[in-house]
């Protein structure tokens, strides 16, 4: 029986870097991983669809926009099997990159699905292993249908996001089911790549999270791309046939028909929480089928036993997982961690142009009987932008009328995902927007129009 | 070369310290661990002993004087040696003058430990962080602390190297309201509170107490309080009109205001190494809830009118029942009133909600038989008994007040008076 100070369960974004952290503090540490380092993130989410979001970005680029700029090319073809071979080598570069930090950091990967055994234990095939300390589940979570109305993932015309990032060819036709983040993403994808995309949100606007002028300004984008949305659309039958799937919506008292080679089912996850001995061992889960944590430590129900990333409940974002591993591996190594924010993480959806957000969206403001005053400012009145010919989107920021703290900030932008973090910095020191606009821009950047936001929510901003 | 003879941090909370005695004369021989001198700090009489060998040549600073931590008080060296270049910048200001630490030059002290220990082997920061020039506060927090009045130096921030946040600022009460024109014996200075270090006899008698008693030794003093006149006064009042209605728990909330100006030894807090006298008023109200109690503060309660503290006693106990209110508005009373009088209870003693040292309980006003100028009459009448911590409150002292207290309400016109 092999010993460690700090057993973790699943290699993810959340749990391999609770385990660097605990080897800078000088625990000993093991990751289990049944799978590649790096976990869903790695592998078959965030880094993957990044590449093919790259592939479609080009692919748009070269199609509509370049004769404007006063560049040719011949007739465009795209090969999504092409763009899916490159997507899986970076997700494998990055694997490897993970293993190569275990390495360097002396943790010991350990192949295999690990099962919690009661008085901080986990086995693993035949093995047994014990942790000192502490065992810190990141078990994750896993795409999920709707078998209820008949949406059940088969593999072939019904997918998820698992096979749509290894289909050899894009289908002629798509409908994605949810259009949050990913849904938005995979509709951006394969509508880049010639396929005939059909977008379906239950809630009344695509990336339902984000604010409703996000959503909008990214439904007109779309509408000018040909990508089909339905919005506030309830899919009350499915007819899932050999090579074709059609889909019966109720859209706003209508019925509509939605016909497709495949459905992409983008429509929320499951956590991994069964058959690994978590309830055996005490740990219970909430009434939303998380791991039950006390927020102040993240420790479960069970004694000596932590719950981190998707796991450990919304939002089931890598950067809040990896974030989470940093935090447990201190406080299992003895320190007091600076408390997470859970209302500082930022949202980034990563279509074209990109959503980005952070805090309180201005419909949550209203609920919320706040005070606030909005500043926005559009792209189309930014040099920058202009001149790289990416003029969509705007940044709006909320601040507190009184005092000028920013509530919420909410970016469309080309590089809206590189953007946001001005504000995540702003939102983690208290800085309002005063402190924004006095911090000297450098001109002619796409970040100007968020110290021009910040003067707008003043009612000063100076280039609109 | 000479040495200089720093004012030494002698207690872990010490800032400064007064200069009792010089128990060497300069031109003094002196070893090293010879006492050179009595100081006093915050928690006793200590000596200050020499560090080097040498001549006292100098006593820069006269007994009786107190001095910073750091700050300069002599110097030893060699006889007859110049150290005219080692108290330049130290003439003009005077002992009391001097900057503490950051400008202080390093100690040239041995490097044999003070009696604060490994903590700070330089006594270059104490913890005077209010004379620091650079506070360390979020801008946000910033904005609020001087919207709401509130002393940033005051605070203990909770950020990252003790930077104040916002949510330092929650419980943290404002500055004193532009002082009152009164002549209450008060002190006028602009702090909330004024912290008394305890003497060896408080600390015996508050271990003593609590062992016999418990955490909080508390004694009760009732009285009976004739509210015949505060009744006609109420019912004059209530003929202005509707917003002319009060309750008679406004006017004890305002009576109990008034007196614990008089006695601000039953307007503090219990605060283990010290007692904490309160310069504001902050009356902490009673109030059932659901499913237990909740005590929202009715802030500078003696500097309000009659009518602001009934508008104000009515929202706050409103919210208390819609659980609706922040933690600044249940937190930092400094007394506390508990009515029963609306459940016909005619007397009861209250618990005393630590820290603050005294809780007042009222019954309700029943009409008794009395005996007014000689005759039974039928009077309105009301007791209320004074749960005291012993530790801060003795027993006259809590007489006192009772008595101030009763004389207000018995002749409400003195409240306005």
């Amino acid at each position: 029986m092999a010993q460690f100070d700090i057993i973790i369960l699943g290699g993810g974004p959340a749990g391999y870097v609770c385990a660097i952290r605990a080897a800078q503090l000088g625990l000993s540490a093991a990751v289990v991983e049944k799978d590649k380092l790096g976990g869903v993130c790695v592998n078959i989410g965030c880094i993957p669809t990044k590449a093919l979001l790259h592939s479609a970005y080009v692919a748009n680029l070269v199609s509509h926009d370049l004769k404007d700029i006063g560049v040719e090319v011949g007739a465009v073809k795209t090969d999504y099997g092409v763009a899916m071979r490159r997507s899986r080598k970076v997700a494998e570069q990055n694997s490897k990159g993970v293993e190569f930090l275990m390495k360097k950091h002396k943790v010991t990967v350990i192949k295999g699905t690990g099962t919690l055994l009661p008085g901080r234990k986990v086995k693993v095939g035949a093995d047994t292993h014990e942790a000192r300390k502490a065992v810190v589940l990141a078990t994750g979570s896993r795409v999920k249908g709707i078998p209820q109305i008949g949406l059940e993932l088969n593999g072939s015309t019904v997918i998820s996001s698992d096979e749509a990032l290894f289909l050899e060819q894009a289908p002629a036709s798509l409908a994605v089911v949810g259009a949050g983040a990913v849904g938005c993403e995979f509709a951006d994808i394969f509508n880049a790549f010639g396929a005939k995309v059909t977008l379906i949100e239950a809630l009344p606007r695509i990336l339902p999270l984000e604010d409703a002028e996000a959503s909008d300004a990214i439904a007109k984008v779309y509408r000018k791309r040909g990508i089909q949305t339905f919005a506030g659309a309830k899919v009350t039958k499915a007819a899932v046939g050999k090579d074709k799937v059609t889909l019966t919506l109720e859209v706003a008292g209508k019925t509509e028909t939605v016909e497709a080679d495949r459905v992409l089912m983008a429509a929320g996850r499951a956590v991994n929480t069964e058959n690994m001995g978590f309830k055996e061992a005490g740990v219970q889960l909430n009434e939303r089928g998380f791991v039950k944590v006390d927020l102040k430590t993240l420790e479960t129900t069970a004694q000596g036993v932590y719950a981190i990333g998707d796991v450990a409940g919304p939002p089931m974002l890598a950067h809040k997982g990896s974030r989470e591993g940093v935090f447990v591996a201190e406080v299992v190594a003895g320190q007091h961690p600076h408390p997470i924010r859970y209302d500082n993480v930022p949202s980034v959806t990563y279509c074209h142009p990109e959503v980005a957000s952070i805090g309180l969206t201005e419909d949550q403001c209203k609920e919320k009987k706040l005070d606030y005053q909005v500043g926005r400012f559009p792209f189309s009145a930014n040099g920058r932008a202009r001149a790289s010919n990416e003029t969509d989107g705007f940044v709006k920021i909320i601040r507190d009328r009184k005092y000028g703290e920013i509530l919420g900030a909410h970016i469309v932008a080309s590089h809206a995902s590189e953007m946001i973090h001005e504000l995540a910095v702003a939102r983690e020191n208290e800085y309002t927007v005063e402190e924004v606009d006095l911090a000297i821009h450098a001109h002619p950047t796409l970040s100007e129009a968020i110290a021009e936001a910040a003067l707008d929510s003043m009612g000063r901003a100076l280039n609109i | 070369m000479a040495t200089k003879v720093l004012m030494e941090a002698l207690s872990p909370t010490m800032e400064e310290g007064r200069l009792v005695e010089w128990k060497k004369k300069e031109g003094d021989p002196v070893a090293a661990g010879d006492v050179l001198a009595e100081v006093e700090t915050d928690k006793a009489v200590m000596d200050l002993v020499a560090r080097v060998g040498g001549t006292l040549l100098k006593q820069v600073i006269a007994a009786g004087t107190t001095v910073p931590v750091s700050a300069l008080v002599g110097v030893i060296g060699k006889a007859g040696e110049d150290i005219s270049a080692l108290l330049e910048g130290q003439r003009g200001g005077g002992a009391e003058g001097q900057k503490p630490a950051k400008s202080a030059p390093a100690p040239a002290i041995a490097p044999t430990a003070p009696a604060t220990g490994a903590v700070a082997p330089t006594p270059a920061a104490p913890a005077t962080s209010a004379s620091s020039d650079r506070l360390k506060a979020s801008p946000l927090a910033r904005k609020v602390a001087t919207d709401r009045g509130i002393d940033l130096r005051a605070i203990q921030g909770s950020g990252p190297e003790g930077r104040i946040v916002l949510r330092d600022l929650a419980t943290a009460a404002p500055m004193a309201a532009a002082a009152p024109s009164s002549s209450l014996p008060f002190r006028p200075s602009g702090a909330a509170y004024t912290d008394v270090p305890l003497t060896q006899l408080r600390k015996t008698i508050a271990k003593r107490l609590a062992t016999s008693i418990g955490p909080v030794p508390t004694f009760y003093l009732t009285a009976e309080i004739d509210m015949e006149r505060a009744w006609e006064a109420r019912e004059a009042l209530k003929a202005l009109g509707p917003e002319g209605k009060i309750s008679f728990n406004d006017i004890v909330v305002k009576g109990v205001a008034l007196a614990l100006r008089q006695h601000p030894a039953c307007n503090a807090w219990w605060q283990d190494d010290r007692i904490r006298y309160w310069n504001e008023v902050h009356v902490s109200m009673a109030v059932a809830v659901e499913d237990g109690l909740i005590t929202p503060v009715i802030r500078h309660a003696d500097l309000k009118s009659l009518r602001q503290i009934s508008a104000e006693s009515k929202d706050l106990a409103g919210r208390a029942r819609e659980r609706k209110l922040k933690p600044e508005e249940y937190t930092g009373g400094t007394f506390s009133v508990s009515n029963l009088g609306m459940f016909e209870i005619d007397q009861f003693t209250a618990i005393i909600n630590p820290p603050e040292a005294g809780i007042l309980a009222i019954g309700a006003i029943v009409e008794q038989p009395a005996v007014v100028d000689g005759a039974v009459a039928v009077r309105r009448r009301m007791r209320v008994t004074l749960s005291c911590d012993h530790r801060v409150i003795d027993g006259a002292t809590g007489a006192a007040f009772l008595r101030t207290l009763k004389t207000l309400l018995e002749n409400p016109l003195a409240m306005v008076w």
